[in-house]
């Protein structure tokens, strides 16, 4: 399934754009703990976070993390949209909580298989 | 006495300087490195750990110390990870080892980081690892991946 399939489907709101769309996504991971994602986020990944400042730019480019997605309609700042656009760094946001999301894209990863 | 191999793989050296809270480079070079491994072919899993030690490694001079470099060896056999910092240096090595344990500032662990999970990383992903550091003065941490090594 594609990035862009998973927004479209669960209704996600897309902060930059095109970027990753056509990206295929195979899994998830759900942290705000910067060395735990380093250590553990698996390939071809959306991240979870409630981490809105820009070194969570630094851990997705670090682990080709393909979009970064942020719960509870969290705000962040312009210029961490603007950084992610130029590292080809999908944002995505949702009025959903982090547990709710992880859910949804699990059960449509899931079926996507 | 030249060995053969190493007439044909080349032999890099990156550095990088760090300052006080300048976690920017920290992650920009890890990326670098990672991106020059993946150009010379590295094995997956031989590039993830390198970016592991050089994130954590640099992290913990940008979140605990003044300033400080970072020094990364690709030779044919090994690569080496060196990180020197003038900082406060570690007062117990023991217990910093220890996942979860760290003495990051609540500002900076409220940014995702400081999770005291650094140097045990660190240590999960080298071959050899060596840190010599003094209190008041500095850390210097020295860590290894053998290329020819299976782990």
């Amino acid at each position: 399934m594609t990035l862009g399939e998973l927004a479209d489907s669960l209704g996600f709101e897309i902060l930059t754009g095109d970027i990753n769309l056509k990206r295929e996504i195979k899994s998830g991971y759900v942290s705000d703990l910067l060395s735990d994602v380093i250590a553990n986020i698996e390939m071809d990944s959306v991240w979870i976070t409630i981490q809105r400042h820009i070194n969570i730019l630094g851990v997705a480019k670090l682990k080709d993390v393909a979009a970064i997605i942020i719960p509870r309609n969290l705000q962040l700042d312009k210029d961490v949209i603007e950084k992610a656009k130029e590292e080809n760094i999908a944002i995505l946001r949702d009025s959903r909580s982090a547990f709710e999301i992880a859910g949804l894209i699990y059960n449509a990863l899931k079926k996507g298989m | 006495m030249l060995n053969d191999s190493f007439r044909f793989t080349p032999h890099i050296t990156l550095e990088f300087k760090i300052g006080e809270k300048d976690f920017f480079i920290a992650g920009e070079s890890a990326s670098r490195v990672k991106k020059t491994l993946q150009q010379l072919g590295m094995k997956q899993e031989i590039i993830k750990r390198t970016a592991i030690i050089i994130y954590e490694a640099a992290m913990n001079v940008a979140i605990h110390a003044n300033h400080g470099t970072l020094k990364v060896y690709i030779d044919p056999e090994v690569i080496s990870i060196i990180t020197e910092d003038k900082g406060p240096g570690i007062p117990d090595i023991e217990l910093a080892m220890k996942e979860g344990y760290s003495t990051a500032s609540h500002e900076v662990r409220e940014m995702g980081f400081g999770a005291g999970m650094g140097l045990p990383n660190i240590k999960q992903c080298s071959d050899e690892l060596d840190i010599d550091t003094k209190v008041g003065v500095g850390t210097t941490l020295k860590a290894k991946i053998c290329l020819n090594n299976k782990v």
